[in-house]
């Protein structure tokens, strides 16, 4: 058993285990921080996979910026009486569960009957070079020069929308 | 890839816009009396950066590894946009101040969107049109809620805001599949194997999910349920903004990646999806926009009628039907800010006077608004020598050469049915006693924005030809 395997192993393990930690906590923070452990384990993945830049992205954005924002939200927006999901409406558990299955069945169709390895290691290579940094820093200012900067302004206008909705005095 | 630094010169309006945006960030950052400052510089900037963009009108190019184009159709929507985000300047000043609300950032906003609006003209890449989109909608969101205090505005931001967030959705799944079947998001690639990508069930699925997302921003029939409600509640000169060059840049997208329809030898493969829109928002819009009261409310409703007209352009799919698209939304552009215009002057505190009985007898209050009010709603109507008049007939030509003369029908029906709710203002304002009493504020910039609508609406109309030669002359590209 090589390392990559074992460490593998232990990822993914962490991964499903806090999935299935965060949807049975009944108390919203806990289903949070299990949520972060998830992401740190998909970047960890992520990183296995050589996909460097969106190992780091995961951390950054997702596990970083936007769960510290739904714990904010969970935390000032604490209502505990809150009607339960479920309780409210049964008929949702059953929709869920009908997706749950296909979701799952097509997953376990294409890993055991598909064989996916035939199309995707064609590729590996230039998947491997494409998922590094250098390579997207590269593209991104020269290829995509001109969205990114146009990304920019976009960050910029929606800072100042969100401060004029939420900050400006009226006289 | 190198980037040749000769490039940045064309894209000049751009740059200019942009460093207008940074600049005015700063200013309202330091400076206490931004809001006296910025309107003023914010004309000055949109005025500089329309010209510039039709100094590049004949000078078409495809720049930075084709991502934006240069020139030609683009200058056309740049100058539309611009100049009408001049307008809505002008007209804001007073109107903002009725509310307290005259912030330094709506012209930074205000600014942003349209060079939004400029980036989905211009792109030729599906990811810059995207990038344009959101930049153009955050800030719409915004500026239609930016009367905090009015209950109507939070509720119409807060509606634009959950439907607009999922049309993007809808657009962004669309783009997805687009990427998968044809392997690239250059708009020309996708144009030059139009033919032979539409063989292909994703593309064409992928295709039809982008177009709904757009026929939302174009607010067309089945996808209209969010106009009326936040065309009433937003300010009135946002709403000016958003119903014209918000609509103008939508259309200009739709026009870029259909380029492929409007060659002679490519059928067009969504002709019933556009028919069906332009019958079902032409009818829908003329017919329910005669119960309305509220003048904000009726012209959103002719909003979607005349999102009608210009899909009968995209169902026609000819090269005359580009141009007649194009006329029908400068035209309309410059007659609905107007009308808008007339809608914010004369607008009192806490949304009164925007019903239709506010306007009896306004012809005794203020001859020169109930003239130019008239004026607009002629040219709304459809009705020569005014611009409108001009827009409909060229699109309705460009269907009858499609052979698709039973639209260019249903669109003079229609017409003949909108004449009764735009004339019905006409009527109110000349032939009947005023029953509100309210006073017009003078020294009104917004005065000022009319008439210059006015005179474009008039100019267009007497002269088509003005902008019609031009616009023929770039879109053989």
């Amino acid at each position: 058993m090589n390392l990559e395997l074992i460490i593998f192993i232990v990822l993914a393990l962490t991964g499903a285990i806090s999935a299935v930690g965060m949807i049975t906590r009944p108390n919203p923070v806990i289903s949070a921080l299990f949520l972060i452990f998830n992401f740190f384990a998909l970047a960890g993945l992520y990183l296995l996979l050589n996909a460097q830049f969106i190992s780091i992205v995961q951390i950054i954005v997702y596990a970083g910026a936007i769960m510290v924002l739904f714990l904010f939200v969970i935390m000032l927006l604490r209502t505990g009486e809150e009607p339960k999901l479920f309780s409210e409406k049964k008929h949702i558990k059953y929709f869920a569960i009908v997706i749950a299955v296909l979701v799952f069945v097509q997953l376990g169709y294409l890993i055991f009957y598909e064989a996916p390895s035939e199309y995707i290691s064609q590729r590996v290579q230039q998947s491997m070079e494409a998922g590094t940094i250098e390579n997207i820093g590269q593209q991104l200012y020269t290829t995509y020069m001109i969205p990114f900067e146009a990304a920019g302004f976009l960050l910029l206008a929606a800072t100042i929308g969100a401060l004029v909705l939420a900050k400006k005095n009226f006289e | 890839m190198p980037i040749n630094s000769s490039e940045y010169l064309q894209i000049l309006p751009f740059l200019i816009l942009g460093l207008g945006i940074v600049i005015s960030t700063l200013f309202e950052m330091y400076y206490k009396n931004s809001e006296n400052f910025l309107p003023w510089f914010s004309a000055i900037l949109f005025l500089v950066t329309g010209a510039i963009a039709l100094t590049g009108l004949h000078d078409q190019t495809v720049l930075f590894g084709g991502m934006l184009a240069a020139g030609g159709k683009s200058a056309i929507f740049h100058f539309i946009f611009n100049l009408g985000a001049a307008i809505v300047v002008m007209s804001s000043v007073n109107y903002l101040n009725k509310y307290g609300a005259n912030f330094g950032e709506y012209y930074i906003l205000l600014q942003s969107s349209v060079l939004g609006m400029m980036m989905m003209s211009a792109a030729r890449d599906i990811f810059m049109i995207f990038m344009g989109l959101e930049l153009m909608s955050i800030c719409f969101y915004v500026l239609a809620g930016i009367n905090r205090k009015k209950a109507s505005a939070n509720e119409a931001s807060m509606k634009y805001f959950l439907l607009g967030a999922f049309a993007t959705g809808f657009i962004v799944y669309g783009i997805a599949l687009i990427y998968g079947s044809a392997q690239t998001t250059s708009i020309d690639a996708i144009v030059n194997n139009f033919s032979a990508l539409t063989d292909n069930v994703i593309f064409i699925v992928g295709f039809a999910i982008l177009l709904i997302g757009f026929s939302f921003k174009i607010a067309a029939f089945p996808f209209h349920m969010w106009v009326p409600d936040v065309y009433q509640g937003s300010a009135t000169t946002v709403t000016g903004l958003m119903s014209t060059t918000g609509k103008a840049a939508a259309f200009s997208v739709l026009i870029a990646i259909m380029t492929a329809i409007f060659s002679e030898n490519i059928p067009n493969t969504f002709v019933d999806y556009f028919a069906a829109l332009a019958t079902l928002s032409m009818l829908f819009g003329s017919i329910v926009a005669i119960a309305q009261d509220n003048l904000k409310r009726m012209l959103a409703y002719s909003s979607i009628s005349h999102a009608g007209y210009m899909l009968i352009g995209l169902s026609a799919g000819n090269e005359s039907s580009v141009a007649g698209i194009i006329f029908y939304l400068a035209a309309y552009a410059f007659m609905n800010l107007g009308a808008f215009a007339v809608i914010s002057v004369i607008e009192g505190e806490n949304d009164s006077n925007t019903e239709l009985n506010a306007y009896a007898g306004l012809n005794s209050k203020s001859p020169v608004m109930a003239f130019f009010m008239a004026l607009f709603m002629f040219a709304l109507a459809g009705i020569p020598p005014m611009a409108g008049f001009f827009g409909k007939y060229y699109v309705f030509i460009a269907a009858i050469e499609a052979d698709l003369t039973w639209l260019a029908v249903v669109g003079v029906f229609s017409s003949a049915i909108s004449v009764y709710f735009y004339l019905r203002v006409v009527v109110y304002m000349y032939f009947k006693e005023s029953e509100y009493d309210f006073i017009i504020q003078k020294n009104n910039s917004g005065m000022f924005a009319v008439m210059v609508s006015g005179l474009l609406v008039l100019v267009f109309g007497i002269l088509p030809d003005t902008l019609l030669t031009q616009i023929l002359s770039v879109i053989n590209y």
